[in-house]
């Protein structure tokens, strides 16, 4: 599956200034995995040493946000766009 | 800031009451004016604590970049405490390019100001109405 990936403006200069790139992967895991493969600067920004979704960073397979789906485990189809945001959040 | 935003901010702000209220900023980023206000749902739903509805955030996002714009910052209040920064607020702050703006409920009068926060460091910047 080849979706595309909607980068944030903070992701953007690893990826060379794009804001959006193309990732292969059926869940949403492993089209992080191919990112990063890629970007290896975005690893510690999306993932937390774990490997699990950093909390502060939300990610959308087309309107819906992951957290509320499986997670990294949500399934992914080709064409799906894939959006990742920083969490805006404070005190 | 156009002050009919300023108006909506302080209107959203009050009607989030007793809890914080949110909403995100669009404009250009290289000079910091604003074009577009986006009041947002408080996923936090708490009288300390804000987190932007991330469905909210994403039509946010998607309307300011297919309006030519970009989001450029957060709009939250206290209801509590100052206008300015907590230490959450500062651990938190997702992008340096952004304008963090704040609004005060604690006095009769609403207060607002706005920061930047870079690298844990909080500094204020000049909130300019513009009469639109």
């Amino acid at each position: 599956m080849t979706v595309e990936v909607r980068l944030p403006t903070v992701l953007r200069p690893h990826a060379g200034g794009a804001t959006t790139v193309s990732a292969e992967g059926t869940t949403i895991g492993e089209v992080i995995e191919s990112l990063v493969g890629r970007y290896p600067g975005m690893s510690g920004q999306v993932l937390t040493p774990e490997g699990s979704l950093h909390r502060f960073v939300n990610v959308y397979v087309n309107d819906d946000d992951v957290r509320y789906l499986d997670q990294l485990d949500t399934k992914v189809a080709d064409g799906d766009t894939v959006s990742i945001l920083p969490a805006v959040a404070g005190g | 800031m156009p002050t009919t935003v300023f108006g909506e901010i302080l209107a959203h702000c009050l009607a989030g009451l007793p809890d914080e209220a949110c909403g995100l900023i669009a404009g250009d980023a290289a000079s910091g004016s604003v074009l577009r206000w986006y009041p947002t749902r408080n996923a936090a739903a708490s009288a300390k604590l804000y987190e932007v509805d991330p469905r909210d955030l994403l039509r946010a996002d998607r309307d300011a970049e297919s309006s030519g714009t970009e989001l450029i910052g957060v709009v939250h209040s206290h209801t509590h405490t100052g206008a300015y920064p907590s230490p959450t607020d500062v651990v938190q702050a997702p992008d340096p390019a952004w304008h963090y703006v704040l609004v005060s409920l604690r006095d009769t009068h609403p207060a607002m100001r706005s920061y930047r926060i870079v690298g844990g460091r909080i500094s204020e910047e000049l909130l300019a109405l513009e009469s639109r």
